[in-house]
């Protein structure tokens, strides 16, 4: 059941009046579409292409390059593993290893059937110091066993179950 | 008691007016006067993970619940009056990583100069009760080092820190980032005031070249140099570029740096910008840094605001504006080529050089790329002089270096050490020495330091004494890069963390150019045969073939220095390779598919839990017997030794 989302060519429109439908700007023009819809969704990158009159393969070309942006909808919670050097040695994979099982996902499957998580790593967050490191919504939480990892996701879905109740 | 208005009635409503500094920093420390202690939070990153903000919360709950008068902010235009009802006034303030991240979070207090360490909402009250009302201090909360169990008042007795030389992360750490006037209170802006006002181009040019500035991002090279190849090109329009895309993963001096003190990092692109005449600037900033991008962003905005940044900069007629951009997640970005492809809104591939930006750079003007450290550095140049600079590190290395200091070590964090520090000072002195996995000092020593990311290689226990600067790291292989230095334990397999970096840049390689996009694949494949034990000696010769053609075939910096990783401990421990494809084992037991389990009979007491656990029924024997495993029918899940409490089984 993936979520499609219809695409407010309005709201888009606001993004690329905001950045005075300059070209040169169409990474962060990318950025403020993902931000709103969470992924590029095909009908926003067609649009933006031809408000900016850049060739799609320009637009697609740019989204694909970098890590960022997403052309797949992400799920609800986005929980970002890092892999950086300092959190590789500390041991990042077991906690990563843990967190796909817990969610049944994969390397290939990054989002959960319910669309509530997708799981990704990061090259490096910088909180080496807090080596290993997660981040689950924008959160960081530092120093991480497997275990407490799963806790931490137990806590979300626990959470979300309440709201859906309320 | 108080007489505290602001001198010279400043006037909001032409704030816009050229800026006068010796007039902020006086009404900055007339504002800031009224309090008698200051308490800062560190909101580094690292802090603000372990629940930084609930501290500094607390803290202002309870200050207030006893009766103590708090200020977060000193704003000097509208300074605060201390009346006959306050016993005291404090200032609560957050500041930019101290740098001990280890320790967080942290809780200064000054002057008292007293650092809590692990600090929690709930110790607060006892902080306040006791240190902030009595004079007090609350032993448990202050650090206590680890080898001569002394307690540490603060950072002049912490190994930490009294082993460091703070220049540019001085500031950071120190002050509250989110308010220029305590930067300009500290004489910021007056050395870009000073290039304005009495420097010519030409003079700060030599000025840089004369400290003998290197380029803190990585290549090392001159500053100054760079600056006057842009400074000399024709033309009216040129821009500055700082480059705040610290990808390479074990690194975060820049991010912190752009988080405890972004005002340095803008004078110093003042400075750059009045050296080649450049009237606008970028800075780029990583994206998975956000709170680096919203302390930028209000430095801008803030600089903007105070007349400092903009048009008719200190009344000399001369423009800067500066712009922020996030980047996209991209790690050749950092490649000044292909930032500023990324800028013009491309995808960020380099180019060939020449031209060199110095010539041809954003939209095809002269242009300065610097690191964010190197800007932060400029600032102190001019206003402490070039022969300051040359005062401290190397000859040919002058100044300090921001390392983060990471992986199996006791003290990991952001240091600060002039160049020419050796390793055994960083690792031992100012890390506190080597973790075991579990995270016991281990008394094997380290194995091995990586340094410069994924375009360095490794130092071994035999560089201890080798002095880190620019051209004795280049000499053994390494390169000092951005400044990442993780420290492995003896239980790390060094093919593994080879592997792991050419995973990295393989994943990275932008693709343009054939060797790197394919080769780097190529080398990862064979990186896999010898870890699943499927290589042969042969493998190690492809390897080393390949890499070295990796170098030469690849364009820019990311390609050329991909195969760092893999030729460096193919020297230094070749030992290890050959195992892995002679004896298909691995010496640190790190790699599953060489796992050789074995279960020491006078160890094992025969309680049968591992047998129980084994997945596929691969351990066999009876009670209170020595079991053996069946190495035919294991699939080296590790399972058993987990399981083992009497650390009989060995090799999985």
């Amino acid at each position: 059941m993936t979520a499609t989302v219809t695409c407010d060519y309005a709201k888009v429109q606001s993004i690329l009046d905001g950045h005075g439908n300059d070209p040169a700007r169409l990474i962060s023009i990318l950025q403020a579409v993902q931000a709103e819809y969470r992924y590029l969704p095909e009908e926003a990158l067609a649009y933006v292409a031809e408000a900016l009159n850049l060739p799609p393969a320009r637009v697609y070309g740019v989204a694909t390059f970098y890590a960022h942006f997403a052309l797949e909808p992400k799920g609800r919670h986005v929980v970002k593993l890092c892999d950086g050097t300092a959190c590789h040695v500390r041991g990042s994979m077991p906690i990563l290893e843990a967190i796909r099982k817990r969610l049944g996902l994969t390397g290939e499957k990054v989002t959960t059937d319910d669309m509530a998580f997708t799981v990704e790593t990061v090259s490096c967050l910088g909180a080496c110091g807090l080596a290993p490191a997660v981040v689950i919504d924008e959160e960081v939480h530092g120093q991480v066993t497997p275990e407490q990892a799963v806790t931490l996701i137990e806590a979300i879905i626990e959470k979300d179950k309440e709201a859906s109740h309320v | 008691m108080c007489n505290c208005a602001t001198p010279g009635n400043r006037s909001n409503a032409t704030a816009v007016q050229t800026v006068d500094l010796n007039q902020v920093k006086d009404a900055y420390t007339q504002a800031a006067s009224v309090c008698s202690r200051r308490i800062v939070i560190c909101a580094g990153t690292g802090c603000m993970a372990n629940g930084a903000m609930k501290v500094f919360d607390a803290f202002h709950i309870a200050l207030q619940e006893q009766g103590v008068r708090v200020l977060t902010a000193i704003d000097p235009d509208e300074p605060a009056q201390a009346s006959e009802a306050d016993e005291m006034v404090l200032h609560l303030s957050k500041s930019g990583c101290q740098g001990f991240c280890q320790m967080g979070p942290l809780v200064s207090i000054e002057p008292d100069g007293i650092l809590y360490t692990l600090v929690r909402a709930d110790d607060v009250a006892d902080i306040v009760g006791e240190t902030i009302l009595k004079g007090a201090l609350v032993d448990r909360l202050l650090y206590r080092d680890p080898q001569t169990r002394q307690v540490c008042r603060g950072p002049e007795e912490i190994a930490f820190y009294k082993r460091q030389t703070r220049q540019v992360l001085k500031m950071c750490g120190a002050i509250d980032p989110e308010n220029i006037a305590e930067y300009i209170s500290l004489g910021g802006y007056s050395a870009a005031r000073r290039a304005y006002l009495m420097m010519s181009p030409e003079t700060v040019c030599e000025e840089i070249t004369e400290s003998g500035l290197r380029g803190r991002g990585g290549g090392g090279f001159p500053t100054g140099h760079k600056w006057e190849l842009t400074r000399v090109q024709p033309g009216p329009k040129k821009y500055v570029i700082c480059n705040g895309d610290e990808g390479d993963p074990g690194a975060f001096m820049d991010r912190s740096v752009m988080e405890g003190a972004p005002h340095s990092v803008i004078e110093g692109m003042m400075i750059a910008a009045r050296g080649i005449g450049a009237d606008e600037g970028y800075i780029y900033v990583r994206m998975e840094y956000p709170l680096a991008v919203a302390r930028v962003r209000r430095a801008v905005t803030d600089a903007e605001a105070a007349g400092i940044l903009g048009d008719d900069l200190f009344g000399s007629g001369l423009n800067f504006r500066l712009h922020v951009m996030e980047g996209a997640g991209a790690f050749v970005c950092g490649e000044e080529t292909a930032l500023i492809a990324s800028i013009e809104g491309k995808r960020g591939m380099p180019k060939p050089k020449p031209p060199f930006p110095a010539e041809r750079g954003l939209w095809d003007k002269p242009t300065v790329i610097n690191n964010v450290e190197t800007l932060a550095t400029v600032p102190i140049i001019l206003r402490e002089g070039a022969k300051a600079l040359r005062g401290i590190g190397m000859p040919n290395s002058p100044g300090t270096k921001t390392f983060a200091l990471t992986g199996h070590v006791a003290n990991t964090g952001l240091i600060e050490t002039p160049f020419g520090a050796t390793l055994r000072q960083i690792v031992y002195e100012i890390g506190g020495g080597v973790l075991n996995d579990a995270g016991a000092p281990d008394p094997r020593g380290f194995k091995a330091v990586q340094i410069g990311g994924p375009s360095g290689g490794c130092l071994t226990p035999d560089h201890l004494d080798l002095t880190l600067d620019y051209d004795a790291l280049r000499d053994v292989g390494a390169m000092v890069g951005s400044g990442g230095l993780v420290v492995m334990n003896q239980d790390t397999c060094m093919v593994s963390v080879a592997r792991f970096f050419m995973q990295f840049t393989q994943n990275e390689s932008c693709g343009k150019c054939v060797l790197c996009r394919e080769g780097t694949r190529q080398m990862l494949a064979l990186l896999d045969d010898i870890m699943e034990g499927t290589a042969t000696e042969e493998t190690l010769d492809l390897l080393k073939k390949l890499a070295i053609a990796v170098q030469k075939g690849s364009l820019c910096g990311l390609g050329k220095t991909a195969p760092s990783p893999v030729l460096s401990t193919l020297h230094y421990f070749r030992d290890e390779y050959e195992a892995h494809v002679r004896d298909k084992k691995c010496p640190a037991g790190q790699c599953k598919a060489l796992a050789d389990p074995e279960i020491l009979a006078d160890r094992c007491v025969g309680c049968t839990a591992c047998a129980r656990k084994c997945p596929v029924g691969a351990i066999q024997g009876y009670r209170k017997e020595a079991h053996v495993i069946d190495v035919a029918k294991c699939v080296k899940c590790g399972v058993c030794a987990e399981t083992c409490k009497f650390d009989a089984i060995i090799g999985v």
